[in-house]
């Protein structure tokens, strides 16, 4: 019992046997179909699969917004979520919204200019602090969401697909910035993508997810040191590898 | 030459949507000002060329010149405010009663299920529903005009607001209310940070309908209690078409006019403001 119980306090989300089933033209549409996996504190775990492959799904339970229908998925402490569209309010400006986040967690006015300044300058928006969303680029937009993450002061962070729509060099930056934040913070970060290069680049774990419905298939530790580049052959080889299994589990699937 | 790079990469990276007038002076201001006054102009010559046209003696309808001197003299008379003073109250205090009633039945509605169900389409029926048909039922119920009167004015806009209310919070994505709940708001919190501003445009569209409705439902309510003493703007146009005194009439019709463009002209720089914040292109 106590052995278990150490277990589990390593652990910072732990999903077992998870199914979620969605009412869809009078029947039950599967997205995840019985999934077990474990995550452990700080680490950096990415998950790859087409799309389809419930990998949103997965995340909306852990977060709180969709009911498992059977199963179970713990997550040990708070949770902050990145979505694909930075989804910022748009009636505040980019300090607004990150105060907002700060005040939801009973932080006090007073000390939640600084603060939301103080996370603006952690994610290098000096300066853009009293912009509206609609004045910021894509990838500002996405530094914002991510400074607002932070503001929640959560124990595990849930992207996703939060780059998929930047341009490459945006991308390249926000990687690097993702990577800094979760070594400084120890953050656990559970990272959803359908790009293999995306995830060997940023993942300790690679969790390769068959298409509908969803369930991981396969999992690869990246041993690469970091900080990696996304135009290493070394990772490259890797990603090929993840690439080719998803081609296999889609077409298996069919 | 580098930073020079570097801050016009950084300028770049940001679209700053500059608001027309920001850049416009003078010049700006009587570019957007001519084509109304033009249009006031050109009316102002139809309406003098039918008195022209001998269609009506002059005592039946004064020309334009008859009744701007008309209106100088009205000015210059304490009762003329007063009238207009009481008409005001009377609308800004029913119209009051409305935006708070409004308020509170959208949000019942839109907390409740079976509420909405059971009150969703009634709201739509009353929306439609000339409110003045209130004003017999009102004046036994309530034995007072002043008390009809804000039944009348309530039922004229309340239904509006809380309608344009209650299409904005069905409306707001629902992705923002996903990220508001991922931050911990829950309930009123969500509603009162997320959902209530971001209905706030279609609230404002609310507002400026139940404005029309409250203004229109007034002045049918103080011309059928005309016979009060109390003076207003509807007892003065009663009173005008009693003696007759056409010029009289035509000045309080203007004021009438003027007064509901005015404020409508408010909410629609309110809105524009909204719209300006929201980088939604409110510049026109």
């Amino acid at each position: 019992m106590g052995k278990l119980l150490a277990l589990s306090e390593k652990h910072a989300l732990r999903v077992d046997r998870l199914s979620v089933a969605f009412p869809h033209d009078n029947q039950l549409l599967l997205a995840l179909d019985g999934t077990s996996f474990e995550v452990m504190r700080g680490e950096f775990v990415c998950v790859v699969g087409a799309s389809g492959s419930g990998k949103s799904t997965l995340l909306n339970v852990l977060a709180g917004l969709d009911r498992p229908s059977a199963g179970r998925a713990h997550v040990h402490g708070r949770v902050a979520m990145i979505f694909q569209e930075a989804n910022l309010l748009p009636w505040l400006t980019a300090a607004g919204n990150v105060e907002l986040a700060l005040e939801l967690r009973g932080i006090k006015a007073p000390e939640r200019r600084a603060l939301a300044y103080e996370l603006l300058a952690r994610v290098h928006l000096v300066g853009f602090e009293r912009r509206r969303p609609h004045e910021l680029s894509g990838g500002m937009k996405q530094r914002v969401a991510l400074a607002r993450a932070l503001a929640q002061d959560a124990d595990v962070l849930l992207l996703d697909e939060p780059f998929a729509a930047l341009d490459a060099i945006s991308r390249d930056l926000l990687h690097e910035e993702l990577e800094r934040i979760w070594k400084e913070s120890r953050l656990t970060v559970l990272f959803v993508t359908h790009n293999a290069r995306e995830a060997v680049r940023l993942g300790d774990r690679v969790l390769v997810f068959t298409s509908s419905p969803g369930r991981v298939a396969h999992e690869v530790h990246v041993d690469l040191p970091r900080p990696r580049s996304l135009d290493s052959p070394d990772l490259a080889v890797i990603a090929g590898s993840i690439t080719e299994r998803l081609k296999h589990e889609i077409t298996n699937g069919r | 030459m580098a930073a020079e790079i570097v801050s016009r990469l950084a300028s770049a990276e940001v679209a700053l949507p500059t608001p027309r007038w920001a850049h416009r002076g003078a010049a700006g201001l009587w570019s957007s000002l001519w084509p109304k006054l033009g249009a006031v102009l050109v009316a102002l010559v139809i309406w003098q060329v039918v008195v022209l046209s001998g269609w009506k003696p002059e005592s039946a309808l004064p020309g334009p010149w008859s009744v701007l001197r008309r209106l100088t003299v009205d000015l210059q008379h304490p009762n003329f405010y007063a009238a207009i003073g009481v008409t005001l109250r009377r609308a800004a205090f029913g119209y009051g009663i409305a935006a708070v009633a409004g308020f509170l039945v959208a949000m019942l509605v839109a907390r409740i299920k079976l509420l909405r169900r059971a009150v969703g389409s009634l709201l739509v029926g009353l929306q439609s529903m000339p409110s003045i048909v209130w004003f017999p039922l009102a004046i036994l119920l309530l034995e007072r005009s002043e008390g009809a009167i804000t039944v009348v004015v309530l039922m004229g806009a309340a239904p509006a607001i809380a309608a344009g209310l209650l299409t904005g919070m069905d409306h707001v994505h629902p992705q923002l209310i996903r990220v508001g709940r991922t931050m911990g708001a829950d309930g009123l919190g969500l509603y009162r940070h997320v959902v209530l501003p971001a209905a706030l445009p279609a609230l404002v569209g609310g507002l400026k309908q139940g404005w029309a409705f409250a203004w229109r439902s007034l002045m049918s309510a103080e011309l059928l209690v005309a016979a009060t003493n109390q003076t207003s703007i509807g007892q003065q146009l009663q009173s005008a078409r009693n003696l007759p005194d056409t010029q009289q009439l035509v000045v309080l019709m203007l004021v009438i006019f003027v007064i509901g463009v005015v404020i409508d002209s408010l909410f629609g720089a309110f809105d524009r403001a909204i719209r300006w914040r929201w980088g939604l292109g409110g510049d026109s």
